[in-house]
């Protein structure tokens, strides 16, 4: 996996593959040494042309915990043209020697064109590009489910998760759609009419405007987060109304079957798409989420980083290591 | 690939792992404080094999673990990612016990430095000793094993394969030409 672009880079061996070596570095946390000696000396660049708290200290964690360096770049308030700035600050990242580049940017596809654009040779992680995709949200989503309701193991076949919110500007919505589909979950999006994607009859999941209905039975509920600026745009008609029609509530949140569990992408708003005693709830999973994206998104580097060894030195006397062909590297 | 040749049948293997058993009480004088590490993935089942000998010899239960070395390995720019396996350090830990490493094959003895490392981060044994299936030679690092079921010496084109039941179904070692290296090359997962 030379980059990380889209969900949809992730066949199910692949993402099963990063969800169990995720869940092996997650047993890091009960050890006193909580690093890795893996990436050291490797050069990360963690490049956020958008605002981003949660994100980027988690992939700061994870590529510390690796023993990676990490080069911050926040280009907030740039007034530089996007497209310009991206390239030049690539520019910049690859002369400072740059292996693996962490993007986050307003513009749809703007971690595409840095992985392609032969502007850097180093491998692109999408940390979310616009309303297009933030794929490494969606693993971590994928095993918080999996920790919770699958003991850790095995895949989410036959699951019922239901994402509610803004899903025509999520790129949380996007990359889950993708992956839980990938993993055999069912997916079913739930919005107002004018927050449900164009074309949403063609993505692989179902679709309902009905939230009561959706919820009933569901193994796990996605809440995604109202931005202000949607409350101002008269896509519904008042904060209030929104809530009560598609605000995850105590009495709503019963209508899960026994286990089911409320996950939320942070930070959220409470008492608009989630009650305070939901968010605060033995069903939310909130603060796992939090803790499993480091786990995850070091699985990612961890992947990445390997990506980028098939690319360059291999076929020198090191080869002689591997004889013996077997699943075990010997020596 | 040439046809292989049979170093061990499945009798040979657990003759030697009861001689290695027997080596290490002789070694460590009773085996109060003994700790058993395989190291993943063949290194494991051998390791229960070795300790459930012990503690028919000795009586009592002797604690078990694995180590995985995956993200301690010095070639990840090499050989590229690999999945990564369990670590389970039995819950009286290593600190100030005797930990016997166990492996199937001994060779440039990379695998063993990156364990060590991995020891140093969980904790810190009073000593640590090393127990392989088979020594086959052609070290990188000044490394040597305590116990080895047998020294086996090959040409470095050559490769050892170690078959264990709890995995491959069987036991056997076999030693044969290797031309696979390329195909090996080609795709990280198989290392």
């Amino acid at each position: 996996m030379r980059h990380l672009l889209s969900a949809a880079d992730l066949d199910r061996d692949r993402a099963d593959s990063i969800l169990n070596t995720a869940a092996q570095l997650a047993t890091l946390q009960n050890r006193s040494v909580k690093k890795l000696p893996t990436l050291r000396g490797r050069t990360i660049a963690n490049l956020f042309f958008e605002d981003s708290t949660r994100t980027r200290l988690s992939f700061e964690a994870a590529a510390k915990r690796l023993s990676a360096d990490v080069i911050t770049f926040t280009a907030k308030g740039s007034s530089v043209s996007k497209g310009e700035s991206l390239k030049d600050t690539a520019l910049t990242l690859e002369a400072m020697g740059a292996e693996v580049v962490v993007v986050r940017h307003g513009a749809s596809g703007a971690a595409h064109r840095l992985a392609h654009s032969g502007w850097t040779q180093a491998g692109v992680i999408n940390a979310g590009d616009g309303t297009h995709e933030h794929p490494t949200q969606a693993l971590l989503d994928a095993y918080t489910i999996r920790d919770r309701l699958c003991a850790g193991a095995g895949n989410l076949d036959g699951l019922r998760v239901v994402i509610v919110g803004d899903v025509l500007h999520s790129r949380v919505a996007r990359s889950n759609v993708i992956l839980l589909g990938t993993l055999g979950a069912e997916v079913t999006l739930v919005a107002p009419p004018t927050l449900m994607p164009k074309g949403v009859e063609s993505w692989p999941c179902q679709y309902t405007y009905d939230l009561d209905e959706a919820l009933t039975g569901a193994d796990a509920v996605m809440m995604l987060r109202v931005q202000a600026e949607r409350m101002n745009a008269a896509y519904f008609p008042s904060a209030h109304e929104y809530s009560r029609s598609f605000g995850l509530t105590a009495a709503r949140a019963q209508r899960l079957a026994d286990h089911g569990i409320v996950l939320h992408p942070g930070p959220m708003n409470r008492g608009m798409e989630i009650s305070a005693d939901v968010a605060d709830g033995p069903r939310s999973v909130v603060v796992d989420q939090v803790t499993n994206g480091v786990s995850v998104r070091m699985a990612v580097l961890y992947e990445v980083f390997g990506a980028r060894a098939q690319v360059g030195a291999i076929g020198n006397a090191e080869v002689d290591n591997f004889i013996g062909g077997e699943p075990d590297a010997q020596g | 690939m040439t046809s292989p040749a049979r170093v061990f049948d499945a009798d040979d293997m657990s003759r030697v792992l009861s001689r290695i058993a027997h080596e290490i009480i002789e070694r460590s004088r009773g085996v109060d404080d003994l700790v058993i590490l395989g190291i993943q993935s063949r290194g494991v089942p051998l390791a229960q094999r070795i300790a459930s000998r012990i503690e028919d010899i000795a009586g009592h239960s002797i604690p078990l673990g694995a180590l995985d070395v995956t993200m301690y390995r010095d070639d990840v720019s090499i050989r590229g990612a690999r999945p990564v396996g369990v670590t389970q350090v039995p819950d009286v830990g290593i600190d100030d016990q005797l930990v016997v490493l166990v492996d199937d094959v001994l060779f440039s003895g990379r695998t063993v430095r990156a364990a060590l490392d991995a020891l140093n981060d969980i904790g810190r044994p009073r000593s640590v000793q090393l127990a392989v299936l088979i020594d086959r030679g052609h070290r990188e690092l000044p490394i040597r094993a305590d116990y080895v079921g047998k020294n086996l010496p090959t040409a470095s084109a050559e490769s050892v394969m170690v078959r264990v039941s709890e995995i491959d179904g069987h036991d056997e070692v076999l030693l044969g030409r290797d031309d696979r290296a390329a195909s090996v090359a080609s795709d990280g997962y198989q290392a």
